[in-house]
């Protein structure tokens, strides 16, 4: 047989059908769902006559338009209240399972998935969010459609799929000391481009890659579909399954071993092919800012604002005008000069234990700037908040000048009432930079959580490699 | 779905690269719950001063382009979120063409599922495109599916690319969920071979289970 890579194994184990030139149609194992893009596809199949196939595959949150604040008071926001009230309709007409707000296991999406252990290698997953990306860090094949294919993959639990190019994404070497996950990723969207991966799937590897915990592979895979890919992936290994073991939806005891003999057959075979392979050194990596409204427009902390006539692409030349313009920013200006507004640890990026642990780690016994209006923790997920608390992470976060929020997607979109006004800067562990992602004329800079964490404390951002960043992932 | 043939229409140009999807369709939108009325708010920030006041700046809000039927754009757009809300705005704002050198995976999926044809010209025929757009006031072109020709009056002509199968979807503005039900059989022997579930070790706070399996 020949060498296959892992996204092909993964793709051949679920194909239902295919006809040459035809797209096959792939059986989808696990479907996640949220309130901002599944009411459509449940009317849809209401008005068809149409059952959901698979209820008990399928998984339903509400994360997108959540408030972050006491979950007891009325939600004012009418619009978002008709949302949460469809789901439950649609969850409770179809038998889906759905974790509404008061659940105790609410939370973002792509943050339960994993942690309830619903996502498992070898899967396919699929989610109406172009972030489901995430799940790739377990070795899946997972990734974000619109809501007329969550109506379809409602009504059969497949989905009509061409085959992807291949993307190989090597990160060699080691970490310095201050460089997190976002960092990496942050920096190959800035080799590759926000359209570099387009067409293809990635695969992640390398020594890097390999030392990183679940919480920054997750990372890593999360912000893929940045860089125009539609599915990023790691293949499992002993740091996979020590993070799965346990988990709610995870097989016990003998079950767990023989799933894991079955995990360790999904790895990239020597000898296979990729379309692409993009090399990336660690050890040259520095803490990573963007400075304009795409993620690619990303520099180190260490670099200057760059000038529209540093690119020689007449398009490009146009982009970082009307970026600079959009951002408030003079070419030539030191990142670590530029002020920051607001600070948001969160999102379906880095909103987990380890991106916490990290920055509570950095700002425990120091206090935020007084040019900061507001700094803001939203864990992930109230699993994530509840364990958090046991360590104690509230306190030295409310000590320090934070908030501590309630979980949900928060200021990363603005869905809820957590909005950067407008013309305010933030430092945002978040995943897009774009205009009025986090709020109408909103600038956003995208940055790791010990990065926001330290521009808190500071009032601009800072080399976090001058800071303590022990433990930091 | 109404099925695409060929088109005539007057052009409407955005000279920008990385259009991302909320530009198209910002946040405050997403909260609606059917996929009618996108067109109004398409390119809101843009668009729109504050009270919603049409901005002059705006190329589509530009009295030459009322009425363009065919958007010209450039590279990689539709980029950022999955939102279908983007291409629901572009339909029914009333483009049934976009011409662009390249398209973000999700949404250039997304556009087959709303009956808009997303054709892909290369670099230098976009260019081409804006160029001539700029110069006549009322520039229309017709798109022909069948050909995969793109033309204006004036003699230039395109040939552009599809794959047949998505090019077969516009045609005959196919039903993707009644085209794959007719693999009933198929899903239910995958289905027996693979016993997929997702059993629950431990209890979690979770509702609605109660009709399915």
């Amino acid at each position: 047989m020949p060498p296959k890579t892992l996204y092909q194994k993964i793709w051949d184990n679920h194909v239902v059908w295919e006809e040459p030139g035809q797209p096959a149609l792939i059986y989808i194992d696990r479907h996640l769902i949220h309130e901002g893009t599944s009411p459509q596809a449940f009317a849809g199949l209401r008005s068809e006559g149409r059952k959901v196939r698979r209820p008990d595959l399928s998984f339903a949150v509400m994360d997108h338009s959540v408030p972050t604040t006491s979950r007891t008071l009325p939600i004012l926001d009418n619009d978002a209240k008709l949302q949460f009230d469809a789901l439950e309709k649609n969850c409770r007409e179809f038998g889906v399972r759905l974790f509404d707000m008061n659940s105790r296991n609410q939370g973002i999406v792509h943050i339960i998935g994993p942690e309830l252990g619903i996502t498992q290698p070898g899967q396919t997953i699929v989610c109406g969010d172009s972030h489901t990306s995430t799940h790739g860090a377990f070795g899946t094949l997972a990734f974000g459609i619109g809501t007329s294919e969550v109506e379809h993959v409602l009504a059969t639990q497949c989905l009509g799929q061409s085959r992807s190019k291949t993307l190989h994404i090597l990160v060699h070497g080691k970490r310095p000391k201050g460089v997190t996950a976002k960092d990496i990723i942050l920096a190959i969207i800035g080799k590759i481009g926000i359209g570099g991966g387009t067409g293809h799937v990635a695969e992640y590897g390398g020594e890097a890659i390999r030392a990183l915990s679940m919480d920054g592979r997750m990372t890593v895979c999360n912000m893929t579909i940045e860089g125009g890919a539609r599915a990023g992936m790691v293949a499992p290994d002993e740091t996979t399954f020590a993070y799965l073991e346990g988990r709610a939806f995870v097989p016990r005891g003998k079950a767990f071993q023989e799933a894991v003999e079955r995990w360790k057959q999904l790895r990239t075979d020597d000898g296979a092919r990729f379309d692409m392979t993009v090399e990336l050194h660690a050890e040259q990596l520095a803490p990573q800012v963007t400075w304009g409204t795409n993620p690619g427009m990303v520099t180190s902390v260490t670099a200057r604002v760059p000038d529209p006539h540093d690119f020689k692409d007449l398009n490009d030349q146009k982009a970082t005008e009307s970026a600079l313009k959009y951002m408030g920013l003079k070419p030539g200006t030191p990142i670590m000069d530029i002020p920051v507004d607001r600070v948001f640890i969160g999102s379906c990026t880095n909103s987990r234990l380890d991106d916490l642990r990290a920055a509570a780690h950095l700002v425990a016994g120091k206090h935020v700037a007084k040019n900061i209006k507001q700094a803001l923790i939203v864990p992930g997920s109230r699993g994530i908040k509840s364990q958090a608390e046991k360590e104690g992470l509230d306190k030295i976060f409310t000590e320090a000048g934070f908030e501590w929020r309630d979980a949900g997607c928060s200021m990363c979109i603005g869905m809820n009432a957590d909005v950067l006004p407008p013309h305010e800067r933030s430092a945002s562990t978040s995943n897009r930079n774009f205009e009025g992602r986090q709020g109408k004329d909103s600038r956003t800079h995208l940055v790791s959580p010990v990065m926001a964490a330290a521009a808190a404390i500071a009032g601009h951002f800072v080399d976090v490699r001058e800071f303590d960043v022990a433990h930091v992932e | 779905m109404q099925p695409f043939m060929t088109h005539t229409g007057m052009v409407a140009p955005l000279d920008r690269v990385n259009v991302d999807t909320d530009q198209m369709v910002p946040k405050q939108f997403l909260k609606a719950l059917t996929r009618e009325g996108f067109g109004r708010i398409l390119f809101y920030d843009w668009r729109y001063l504050p009270g919603e006041k049409p901005n002059p700046e705006f190329v589509l809000n530009f009295p030459r382009y009322k009425g363009a039927s065919v958007l010209l754009a450039r590279a990689n757009f539709g980029c950022g979120s999955s939102r279908e809300h983007a291409p629901w705005g572009v339909k029914d704002y009333g483009f049934r063409v976009i011409i662009a050198p390249s398209y973000a995976d999700i949404f250039y999926n997304n556009c087959f599922k709303n009956g808009i044809l997303p054709a892909t010209l290369t670099e230098e025929q976009v260019e081409e495109l804006f160029q001539r757009n700029e110069k006549a006031e009322g520039y229309s072109l017709t798109v022909n599916l069948p050909n995969q020709t793109i033309a204006d009056k004036h003699g230039l002509m395109f040939k552009f690319e599809i794959a047949p199968s998505r090019k077969e979807v516009l045609l005959k503005g196919l039903d993707d969920i009644g085209t794959s039900m007719q693999h009933a059989a198929a899903i239910d022997s995958y289905e027996k071979a693979h016993t997929a579930t997702a059993t629950m070790f431990d209890p979690v706070d979770v509702k609605y289970y109660s009709n399915g399996r």
